[in-house]
């Protein structure tokens, strides 16, 4: 699509700039020179591109998205090598809540329409990359998303202009030297860098990007393979049966995913040469540091580990290169190897941006991804964000935002932020009486997927109204943001405020901790802080944390000291519906941070209160006293009376002497109950004492 | 008011067992060498040792509990020590054989008891044995009538005495009196018995574990005469004697000629309440007798004070001759009491409360949390396995919810199946449809939020329960009636007919006023409107009649209350003029209302009529406002919006138009007092919730001061590993504790008591 057909999709720029934009648009015809300009640029259409396509396209957003390819999602019409994604695509859950669905799809992108759900796209558990390809391309077909394919961006420049959304607008010039200017530039180009180690004989590596696929190259060959990622393993499993042995070597230990909760780590579908490693298949894994190592290559073309040590003080010919194994007869690495493979990774391509842009990678020991915020903006230049893979940073070992079942949402939550910032359009937000606060949660806690996919890293935000008496709730914000919630937000957390957050347990997941000893699962609620599973988190502030409170909080906690803190105690089945161990708990905990009572009452003990007392609970007033009390049935006030927390007034009529408990009650002799409120005036309850 | 008071004491207890926790963990027995403990003996000191073999298991039964009494007997200024008997130094003290080893009672370094470990078989046992020794004087142990008499006797313008009787020795209740002894033993003398006949001989009943009574033996002069004798008639416990001592201290009775409301004494503190009688200059001799006849009724269960109305600046009500103070910071009460017996009821019925009260929350504080104390929700978790006939409504999904409410006029409810209030609603909803099956109406259908959560978003439904209306395809209407079957159904039925009906005859609008039209109609209706337009009119105009919703009008011809319209009759914010029947209104009582209302006397009141018949919980609320149901017809004025105060108008006064006018004049004038004043609290967290955040912050102290300030190696796997899972579930090593956010402060006082307690304690 050329830029002079999209035309027509040119919206009416945002009403702050009005001004700023008039001079631009009205030069343009004259001035050919002056480069086209669009509120929003995205580069790449991957998954993270196109999403953020969506989110503006939605909001009638004047947006562009330059992809270099001729269609979306380059990246995996070569990647993963071997063609099976690790994403799941698991199409039966046993329910039909497409949000909770989500929480275990994924590869879908957000977006309204059912029919662009990856279900639909692959019955694979884990499916071909093929599907992903056709996915995407359907994705930004029909929804008709602004793309400018064959565009590769070369070169992006910072123009200073002080009318400009951010103080400068994004120059970006594709291949043909055609110009655009930007207000707002969205990175979405994934790591397209083939991460490398120097070392002496590096050359001799064929890299994951251009390894034979064909496990026929590689029978009766002895492997090595540099890495310890899922490429590695994948590499490896392809070859497993054909090879005399593999022999994978990495700086650190292997971490296992199902230890450490990340998807990044080795997921076990790749995992089969850690199985014939351990029992003694011959094949196995080394740990060593690559940057002391050099390969040598003798004669016959096999390769020789050595150490770069050996070879710094030779400066012989290759046959008198000292070999570990001189000293050392049973150096484990002894053998010759027909194949060294380099699976390391891939890297941000810094290349493209200019210096003034100041995107930079997080220093020495995290050069694959540029610094950015929490709230996904870089740090060198405003206005600058960056999306999906390249994004994951923040939460890089942790969470899933570096993959599309986390990044689908925090793109949204960098949309959410420019809609506030550009257009005036506040966090979508939903505002309910406090005697709604207790389902609110419950709802999200059951359902909702990117609190799921993204915790710790993207919570939701309860913000109380004056006097407690009602709040709005936020979904998904950035919790690291935190102290910047009301500018980001443009709503008001005077009166205080609670976090929902998932977690697992503090010192359950890591590369080598057992996640399976005994007596790992927490069932009862006054253990609940004890989960290790991932379980809601609720955090109560009676202020908002400042910056400083955020930034030197605890070590091992994702967010600063709070007022009062609640764990909803892990569930097997993930569903926190229970109406004791899960309901209850969080309603006394929400009751005690507000100092009120929650409880919900029948119109008839409304109607009690009414007249007995001269403050009713939020429960009656909102429902009650508004004409809308709950009546109840029959049926359910038997069982009230049965609980005793019901009184049969009826009957107290009849027979004055005996009301209150009954020997029939199934309630445990000695239990206190508590059917009127717990100041009730004592005269009330005269008769059943 | 007295209930939460008793929060307060449940806050303090637990901070009392908190306390005792933590510093037991600190406060750790000492190990130490027989050479080593002989030298840490202080003169005058006292200290308590266990002798055993250096062998010996290092844990056993009588350790542990040993280790718990240590943080309380060194607040009595006691040190605890565990002395292994290593072979190179030998003591007497060290028992031949390991099963024979003993616990040493010593002050300085003089051996004042010994004690076999089976005596001392729990912390309340030694805390109990070690304090009795002690306070050896301070507490006399007799076993025969003769000798209390003989003490009672001796006593007699000297000193009081606190004479209790315990099961047995080493038993809670007799660490407890040892406890008080240690604080009250120099002022009063404690007398100590386990002889059950003892107690019976002076004509006590009901005999259960311990009692414990207050003879006021200081004010007697005569010797002939008996010292007067208080029982204290709650569990002994520490606190409690601390508090029943304390008010036996007190001044029986204290004259005040201030405002009751600001008048404060120690039984406030304590918790108790207050009773003034009203007296004045005429009658102050009498008034002073029945004051303290009712002082020494009281005592210990309420303060007693004279408060004389001639020399008082504020005004109380005329005819109130008792005022009752609940609590400090509460309204107090002015009441008109007749009977003496009326005003020690009315404390004792408070007390009573109280007391059962305070037991539950002494040993169910944990499992109180847990259980479910929500009406709504408790009545459908028990309802859970019944099966609803659901099939009468069509349940909606994403797929159908369009084209159902597109193709027909449908109702549909919008719940979610863990949420218990649109569950309770969805059996009243099921219970419509049963009503309607068979006659032609909208279409009743469902959707369960919890699975179709995309619908409901899309029609904006963000809480539970919702019911909307979708008729004709134009925008859905919501219900905003009462969650009843009732209502619902009234609101479907009257949906059926348009609104406003359009009326273009004059014919037609006789037969609407007169409730010929729509006659299967009109049982659900209550009030028809009738508006009168021009064809001129804008439609705007028009449209202003369908605000006319019958629900905003109370209905003044028959104003009958009942839990369903109630709301409507508040909205007025007036005081309301109640009549209380049980069963069909007396003709004379409507006649003499309803002519006053013509007559435009009661226009600053609501008169509405309760029957009990309709409304049975009306008892409950006469419950509220009388002791006993009193006898009906009852009219009551109940004045909810402004100060909450009961009148009822004079049962021996006849019900005529002048008797009720000239009562209600006297109302506004002030010179009636009402029988009760309605409790303002704010609703407050019924029960406290974990406190996560300390027992979270507990654990991470423990783990640092464990893991001291060096570095665990890394390649330290085997440490690693132990270090691992310390936060195992199965192992609970500290007590739940329990959340109260913005209640610290109510415990200052208990905080503050506990000081003194603690500064009156001298060391042995």
């Amino acid at each position: 699509m050329g830029l002079s057909a999209a035309a027509p999709l040119w919206g009416p720029p945002g009403l702050l700039l009005t001004i700023a934009l008039h001079p631009a648009l009205s030069l343009r015809p004259a001035k050919a020179s002056a480069p086209p300009h669009r509120d929003y640029c995205v580069l790449g259409a991957g998954p993270a591109g196109l999403q953020m396509a969506y989110f503006l396209q939605r909001a009638g957003r004047d947006y562009v998205v330059f992809e270099r390819a001729p269609g979306p999602g380059s990246f995996f019409t070569r990647y993963p090598r071997h063609r099976k994604l690790i994403s799941i695509n698991k199409r039966y859950t046993g329910k039909v809540n497409a949000e909770f669905n989500l929480r275990h799809d994924w590869n879908s992108l957000l977006s309204h329409d059912p029919r662009l759900l990856f279900r639909h796209y692959s019955h694979a558990y884990f499916p071909d990359a093929g599907d992903m390809v056709r996915y995407l391309r359907d994705f930004a077909d029909r929804l008709q998303l602004h793309v400018l394919y064959n565009t590769t961006i070369a070169h992006v420049t910072l123009l200073k202009d002080r009318l400009a959304w951010n103080g400068h607008y994004f120059i970006l010039t594709d291949q043909k030297g055609q110009a655009y200017q930007c207000s707002v530039l969205l990175v979405a180009t994934g790591l397209s860098v083939p991460n490398q180690v120097d070392f002496p004989g590096s050359e001799y590596a064929e890299g994951y990007e251009s390894v034979s696929v064909d496990p026929k190259d590689f029978v009766g060959q002895n492997v090595l393979i540099l890495g310890r990622g899922n490429s590695a393993f994948e590499t490896a499993e392809n070859i497993l049966g054909v090879t005399n042995f593999i022999h994978m070597l990495s700086r650190s230990r292997v971490r296992l995913s199902w230890a450490t909760h990340y998807v990044g780590d080795l997921r076990a579908i790749n995992n089969g040469l850690l199985d014939t490693y351990q029992l003694k298949s011959l094949d196995g894994l080394l740990e060593s540091d690559l940057t002391n190592l050099a390969i040598v290559k003798d004669r016959e073309g096999r390769f020789h580990v050595t150490l770069k040590f050996f070879l710094e003080e030779a400066n012989q010919s290759a046959d008198a290169i000292t070999l570990p194994q001189d000293d050392n007869d049973n150096f484990a690495m002894r053998e010759a190897y027909d194949r060294v493979i380099r699976c390391l990774g891939w890297n941000f391509d810094f290349s493209i941006f200019n210096k003034s842009l100041r995107l930079s990678s997080g220093g020495e020991f995290s050069k694959k991804y540029p610094l950015v915020r929490a709230s996904y903006e870089s740090k060198g230049s405003r206005g600058l964000f960056v999306l999906g893979t390249a994004s994951h940073s923040v939460d890089y070992r942790k969470s899933a935002g570096g993959f599309i079942h986390g990044f689908r949402y925090t793109v949204r939550a960098v949309h959410r932020l420019l809609e506030h910032r550009h257009h005036g359009i506040t966090w979508p937000a939903t505002e309910h009486p406090i005697t709604q606060l207790t389902s609110s949660i419950v709802r999200r806690v059951n359902e909702a997927s990117g609190l799921y996919q993204m915790f710790s890293v993207l919570a939701d935000v309860v913000l109380l109204k004056e006097n407690a008496a009602a709040f709005e709730y936020l979904e998904e914000f950035p919790m690291q943001m935190l102290a910047q919630l009301e500018t980001i937000t443009g709503r008001n957390a005077r009166h205080g405020l609670f976090i929902i957050n998932m977690e697992y347990g503090r010192n359950f997941s890591g590369p080598d901790k057992d996640v399976f000893f005994y007596d790992r699962s927490v069932g009862h609620t006054e253990d609940a802080w004890r989960s290790n599973f991932l379980h809601p988190v609720i955090y109560y502030y009676r202020h908002l944390p400042t910056e400083q409170e955020v930034r030197f909080r605890s070590a091992d906690w994702p967010l600063p000291r709070p007022t009062a803190i609640h764990h909803i105690v892990e569930d097997f089945l993930t569903d926190w519906t229970a109406p004791v161990g899960h309901i209850l708990p969080l309603r006394r905990f929400l009751e005690n941070c507000l100092d009120t009572d929650l409880r919900s009452f029948y119109a008839e003990s409304c109607f009690l209160f009414a007249l007995t007392r001269q403050k009713q609970p939020p429960f009656c007033q909102q429902g009650y006293l508004r004409m809308q009390g709950l009546v109840g049935t029959e049926n359910l006030r038997q069982h009230g009376v049965e609980s005793g927390l019901l009184r049969d007034y009826a009957a107290v009529g009849k027979r004055q002497e005996d009301s209150g408990r009954r020997p029939g009650d199934h309630e445990p002799a000695g239990h206190p109950l508590a059917p009127e409120p717990p100041v009730q005036p004592p005269d009330s309850n005269k008769e059943e004492l | 008011m007295m209930s939460s008071c008793l929060s307060v004491c449940r806050v303090g207890i637990s901070f009392v067992m908190m306390n005792i926790f933590y510093k037991s963990a600190v406060d750790s027995l000492p190990e130490l060498s027989p050479q080593k403990y002989f030298s840490t003996l202080q003169p005058g000191k006292a200290s308590l040792a266990y002798f055993c073999q250096a062998d010996s298991p290092g844990t056993s039964v009588f350790l542990e509990e040993l280790n718990e009494a240590v943080k309380p007997l060194q607040d009595y200024g006691i040190s605890v020590a565990k002395v292994n008997c290593v072979k190179e130094e030998t003591s007497r003290y060290c028992g031949k054989e390991k099963d024979l080893m003993k616990a040493y009672l010593f002050r300085g370094n003089i051996l004042l008891r010994e004690f076999p470990t089976d005596t001392l078989f729990d912390a309340n046992a030694i805390v109990a044995h070690v304090l009795f020794a002690l306070l050896f004087n301070e507490v006399k142990y007799i076993t025969t009538l003769e000798d209390l008499q003989n003490i009672e006797n001796a006593l007699k313008g000297k000193a009081n005495v606190v004479f209790s009787y315990v099961r047995a020795i080493g038993t809670p209740e007799h660490r407890a009196v040892m406890e008080a002894a240690f604080v009250y033993g120099n002022t009063h003398q404690f007398v100590l018995t386990t002889e059950i006949a003892l107690l019976e001989s002076i004509g006590t009943e009901d005999i259960e574990y311990a009692h414990l009574y207050f003879f006021h033996c200081k004010a007697v002069l005569d010797l002939t005469q008996q010292c007067r004798r208080t029982l204290m008639e709650r569990p002994l416990t520490t606190l409690n004697i601390h508090r029943f001592i304390k008010t036996m201290e007190a001044p029986l009775l204290t004259e005040v000629a201030e405002d009751p409301q600001q008048v404060s004494t120690v039984h406030l503190q304590l918790g108790l309440p207050l009773v003034f009688i009203v007296s004045q200059q005429a009658t102050y001799e009498a008034d002073r007798g029945t004051a303290e006849w009712v002082a020494w009724r009281l005592l210990g269960k309420a303060g007693v004070l004279l408060l004389l109305r001639d020399s008082l600046e504020v005004d109380i009500p005329q005819h109130a001759n008792v005022v009752f103070k609940r609590e400090e910071g509460v309204p107090v009460e002015f009441l008109v009491l007749h009977d003496i017996d009326l005003i020690i009821s009315r404390v004792e019925n408070n007390m009573h409360i109280e007391e059962v009260r305070e037991d539950e929350d002494n040993d169910m504080e944990g499992p109180d949390i847990d259980i479910q104390d929500d009406e709504v929700a408790e009545t459908i978790y028990r309802d859970r396995k019944r099966q609803l006939p659901l099939e009468l409504t069509v349940e909606l999904t994403e797929e159908t919810f369009n084209a159902t409410v597109m193709a027909s006029d449908s109702i549909v409810l919008f719940y979610a199946g863990w949420q218990a209030v649109s569950m309770a609603f969805l059996q009243s909803y099921i219970d419509v449809a049963i009503k309607l099956k068979g006659t032609p109406t909208m279409l009743l259908t469902r959707v369960n939020c919890a699975d179709w959560s995309g619908v409901c978003t899309k029609q904006n439904v963000t809480q539970f329960p919702v019911v909307k209306m979708y008729k004709e395809g134009r925008n859905p209407v919501s219900y905003a009636g009462m969650l009843g079957t009732e209502d619902l159904l009234k609101f479907i039925q009257l949906n059926r007919i348009s609104c406003p009906v359009n009326i273009t005859s004059v014919q037609e609008a006789e037969e609407y006023l007169s409730g010929e039209l729509y006659k299967d109609l009109i049982s659900y209706s209550s009030v028809s409107v009738l508006g009168l337009f021009s064809p001129t009119m804008t439609s705007g105009q028009i449209n202003m009649l369908q605000l006319f919703q019958p629900c905003c009008l109370p209905d003044t011809k028959k104003p009958e209350i009942t839990v369903e319209n109630l709301p409507i009759y508040l909205r007025l914010q007036k005081p309301l003029l109640i009549l209380f029947s049980d069963g069909s209104i007396i003709p004379r009582y409507k006649k003499t209302i309803l002519t006053l209302v013509k007559e435009k006397h009661l226009d600053s009141l609501t008169p509405c009529w309760l029957n009990l018949k309709n409304t049975p919980v009306g008892r409950g609320i006469l419950q509220v406002y009388f002791d006993a149901l009193p006898p009906l017809p009852l009219l009551l004025v109940v004045n909810l919006h402004s100060g909450g105060q009961v009148f009822a108008f004079p049962s021996d006064q006849d019900v005529t138009e002048q008797n009720l006018l000239l009562w209600l004049k006297k109302l506004e004038a002030g010179l009636e007092s009402h029988i009760t004043i309605l409790p303002a609290q704010e609703w407050k967290p019924p029960f406290p919730a974990y406190d996560f955040l300390s027992m979270m912050e507990a654990a991470a102290s423990r783990r640092s001061t464990r893991e001291g300030p060096e570095c665990v190696k890394e390649t330290d796997v085997q440490e690693s590993h132990e270090e691992q899972h310390e936060d195992k579930p199965a192992i609970r090593d500290e007590p739940t504790e329990t959340l109260r956010i913005k209640h610290w402060n109510r415990s200052n006082w208990f905080k503050e008591a506990e000081k003194s307690f603690r500064h009156d304690n001298k060391e042995l």
